[in-house]
């Protein structure tokens, strides 16, 4: 299913905004940049954890980060909603930008963006003292939405689209822990969706999940994409190769900061990568 | 897959999405007014609990530090009338009822913890139900008991005022322990279970020493609640103008000194009161501190 979203490379290396891509894509244009990263760099007490990112997301495409262990995938990704705000000492420098807003401007209301960028985590995390339907609707209640109509209406859709409401809709009332693994973290998935966020963050969303529940979510990976552009974060290539349109290469550093070593559209860096730690990292030469 | 529905007009998502935001930034509008009463609120209730205290420490300060010289720390106490009295017989009366207490208590307290950290059957939670209903007691009350069960029987001693105050620091270091050895992850008695080892030697091995951050803070603010009561050494230690080293005899201690010269009539006696009030809340302060800054470099150590 994402096979047929990854575009066939045209002659001439195609370049956006100053940026390479490795690969045009024909229907792109300017307006399409959901999200605009330049010299991201996140450092906790001073140590930097990640540096030097600079890419852009196209809206509804799936953009996945990759590298081994404490190349800053995941600081990365949690830069991206002002997860980091949370950690004193953490400071985040250069410029994220959603669509016109400057995510760490002055003026950005860190909670109202963060409705915006939603985030499924590692490990299913539903809410455990609320039903699935409580659950699904959590983040519109968080936001003062308390019109029935519309909760239920967000419910239904986010369950859908989680591929969840079928086996769900008889029992919405049944406590969110009666579900199994792979169908928490669907509807983790549907609760995130419910806030209709612009962008969707996944931090490894597949790795406390066994095989199928693993497939059944990179399937619904791919579906979600009309809906939401997505930025997930990887450790598994060969999910980076099914599921995403972009992918970037990460990689640590001399002085263990983790660093952006190449961007470029999926099959391109898996096919034929610049940057030779990228053909290595690719082939399981390390990692 | 399926083609966007770009008309914004008829998208449901995108009418949904409209809505959802609007009714967000309703509410951070909600939520910042009711931030900012709530933080003013915050701010009025702060003042209100720090005036007191800072009232307090700074006139004990004042009133004590002007009975602090040489005489103070070096002198036994001496009754009213005789000129140069000081506290040393307190000061090692305090240090030695303290320590008795705390190494009597430490082990009691450690095996305690353990024990209720580890068990979740009735003789546990009886146990802990009792430690915090000790806890409660009027620490009084501990002072007549000592009184009545050792002291009738034995005289009075320090040991017995050992035994009072560690009757107050028992619980409290026992509840400390346990919730610094609950706090440690589970995996790691696993770990130790699936190398073949018994339960103790994880204990012993593993578990305690990972606790130790929070088994010393407990440990040592357990003792600076201790050494500031005066009720239990009411009735157990007498009080004795020497000075005395043997925990055997009847000894002094800060806060039976800050009690009795706090009634009497003479300027002197209770200027070393305030002196002794001062010396004690130097100590918890320097307990309490101390307690922070040895978890914070155990816990850096580890890092």
């Amino acid at each position: 299913m994402t096979t047929e979203s990854v575009h066939t490379p045209p002659a001439g290396a195609g370049a956006d905004v100053g940026l390479s891509t490795g690969e045009v894509f024909p229907d792109r244009h300017e307006g399409d940049v959901v999200m605009r990263l330049r010299d991201v760099a996140v450092a906790f007490a001073g140590r930097t954890a990640v540096r030097d990112v600079s890419f852009d997301v196209y809206n509804h495409e799936i953009t996945a980060l990759i590298g081994p262990s404490g190349s800053g995938k995941t600081t990365l990704l949690r830069a991206l909603n002002r997860m980091h705000d949370t950690v004193r000492s953490a400071k985040v420098t250069g410029s994220i930008r959603l669509g016109d807003t400057d995510v760490y401007g002055p003026d950005t209301d860190p909670t109202l963006l963060r409705a915006r960028v939603g985030m499924v985590f590692q490990r299913p995390n539903p809410f455990p003292t609320m039903s699935i339907y409580e659950n699904a609707v959590a983040g519109l209640r968080f936001n003062g939405v308390r019109k029935k109509g519309l909760l239920d209406e967000a419910a239904e859709s986010s369950l859908v689209a989680a591929a969840l409401w079928d086996s769900v809709k008889d029992r919405l009332k049944a406590h969110a822990s009666t579900l199994s693994g792979g169908e928490q973290q669907r509807l983790c998935i549907a609760r995130a969706l419910a806030v209709e966020p612009e962008v969707l963050l996944m931090d490894e969303p597949t790795s406390a999940l066994d095989p199928i529940a693993t497939k059944r979510i990179e399937e619904l990976i791919g579906e979600l994409k009309d809906r939401v552009t997505i930025i997930i974060v990887t450790h598994n290539m060969q999910q980076a190769m099914r599921v995403s349109d972009q992918c970037a290469f990460l990689l640590m550093g001399d002085d263990k900061a983790g660093e952006l070593i190449e961007f470029s559209a999926t099959s391109k860096l898996f096919s034929q990568p610049e940057d030779p730690r990228t053909l290595d990292y690719v082939n399981g030469r390390f990692g | 897959m399926s083609v966007l529905t770009l008309d914004p007009a008829n998208d449901p998502i995108l009418e949904r999405r409209r809505l959802i935001r609007e009714a967000a930034a309703a509410s951070v509008r909600r939520r910042k007014l009711s931030s900012t009463i709530a933080l003013g609120l915050c701010w009025v209730f702060l003042g209100l609990a720090v005036v007191p205290l800072v009232a307090v420490i700074a006139y004990t300060f004042a009133k004590g530090i002007v009975a602090w010289n040489a005489d103070f720390f070096t002198q036994p106490t001496k009754p009213a009338g005789i000129p140069d009295g000081g506290v040393s017989n307190a000061i090692i009366g305090t240090v030695i009822i303290g320590a008795v207490a705390t190494l009597v208590t430490i082990p009691f307290g450690l095996l305690g913890g353990l024990f209720l950290a580890e068990s979740d059957g009735r003789v546990a939670s009886a146990i802990r139900f009792s430690a915090d209903l000790m806890t409660g007691v009027p620490s009084i009350l501990i002072g007549i008991f000592g009184y009545v069960a050792l002291v009738k029987e034995f005289g009075y001693s320090g040991l017995i005022g050992a035994f009072a105050i560690g009757m107050i620091m028992l619980p409290i270091i026992m509840r400390a322990c346990e919730t610094a050895i609950r706090g440690v992850p589970g995996h790691l008695q696993e770990a130790g279970l699936a190398l073949g080892a018994r339960r103790f030697v994880i204990a012993r091995r593993v578990i305690v020493p990972a606790a130790l951050p929070g088994i010393i803070t407990g440990g040592l603010l357990a003792i600076a609640r201790g050494v500031g009561e005066t009720a239990p050494l009411l009735f157990t230690i007498f009080g004795s103008q020497f000075v005395t080293w043997n925990p055997t005899k009847p000894m002094d201690a800060l806060p039976l000194v800050i009690y009795n010269n706090s009634q009497q009539p003479d300027p002197t006696l209770l200027s070393v009161a305030w002196g002794a009030a001062l010396l004690l809340m130097v100590m918890v302060l320097a307990l309490s501190i101390g307690s922070r800054v040895l978890a914070a470099y155990l816990q850096k150590e580890r890092r």
